[in-house]
């Protein structure tokens, strides 16, 4: 008999990667059981993760992380493949487009939250573009575009002050020399 | 390795010895938030006027016959003074298709698509009217273009 054995050789970033991923995908199954008002409107508190990981380790990581978190956070709930997973995936794309611009605004002046608010409207807009294409085909959705504005606003900004005072305090209090190694 | 994520929120939502909160915000994120705050601000005005219809109400003699969503493609008839006269609704409008009056003023005004728009086929006894979410009437009576 011969030992079929297949051997995937993973590295460091793969564990970090599914580190992060995995806490993400966490946050986006606590967060589908709560009750939200409107379809779309939800804290999307697996951003803080992605901000997290875009200030830490770069936008290549976050995007990993974001995608990741959409595909399997979408099969936990049992969502893969319907509508739901579709606008997600659209939100998820046009924010990673938009954190990849918003990377090189100026450290100094702008933080986290600018970057979490930037990502959330990014986020509302490919989903209502999507929305308007796709499944309402016809320009009531706009209608609901203040409350998903207001929306994004909020839970940007919230979003935006817990992955700063996260990544404020990892730089304060460095656990392990190697996270702040990876981390400059 | 780095501290686990998880634990690190744990450990942080507690709070003790950290930056106050507002200490977090940089002058941009300051900037971005009254810009932002500001335009989402303006949406709301501009977008809930009412412009945008959602549904016809069609009437004969001033009596509602019926009330159709604008989501799906369909066809209506209804039975008026003189025959029969056809509502097409598609997504986001509708028009008088058919009418068996005269002048055929309804049938010509054509695609109806802001709320309040009204075709009135008079000698068949028939309107065809759109109407917004937001129910508020007050401004117009009705509009044509």
């Amino acid at each position: 008999m011969t030992r079929s054995t297949i051997e995937l050789p993973v590295t460091a970033d793969d564990y970090r990667i599914a580190r992060y991923a995995a806490a993400a995908i966490a946050l986006t199954v606590a967060e589908a059981a709560l009750p939200s008002p409107l379809p779309g409107i939800k804290p999307g508190l697996a951003n803080i993760i992605v901000l997290v990981v875009l200030a830490r380790y770069g936008w290549r990581d976050a995007a990993w992380v974001s995608l990741l978190r959409v595909v399997a956070g979408s099969l936990v709930i049992g969502q893969f493949l319907a509508p739901g997973f579709f606008l997600a995936l659209a939100g998820a794309l046009c924010s990673l487009a938009v954190l990849a611009l918003a990377q090189h605004l100026p450290p100094r002046v702008f933080g986290p939250v600018s970057a979490s608010v930037l990502a959330a409207f990014a986020h509302i807009g490919g989903q209502i573009a999507l929305a308007r294409v796709w499944l309402v085909p016809h320009d009531g959705v706009f209608y609901l575009l203040p409350l998903f504005a207001t929306a994004a606003l909020v839970f940007g900004t919230i979003n935006g002050l817990v992955a700063a005072r996260l990544l404020a305090a990892a730089v304060a209090t460095p656990a392990t020399p190697s996270s702040v190694k990876a981390a400059s | 390795m780095h501290t686990d994520l998880l634990r690190e929120l744990l450990a942080h939502a507690t709070g003790d010895g950290h930056l106050p909160w507002r200490r977090l915000l940089k002058p941009g994120d300051w900037l971005l938030l009254v810009c932002a705050a500001a335009l989402v601000a303006a949406s709301f005005p501009l977008l809930w006027r009412g412009g945008v219809a959602d549904r016809a109400i069609v009437r004969r003699d001033g009596q509602l016959v019926t009330e159709l969503a604008l989501n799906l493609p369909r066809k209506y008839e209804v039975i008026g003074a003189i025959g029969t006269t056809v509502i097409e609704v598609q997504p986001g409008r509708a028009r008088v298709l058919s009418d068996p009056g005269p002048r055929q003023y309804c049938v010509q005004q054509g695609w109806l698509t802001r709320a309040n728009a009204v075709a009135i086929c008079a000698p068949n006894h028939v309107t065809l009217q759109l109407a917004g979410r937001s129910g508020q009437n007050g401004a117009y009576d009705t509009l044509n273009y």
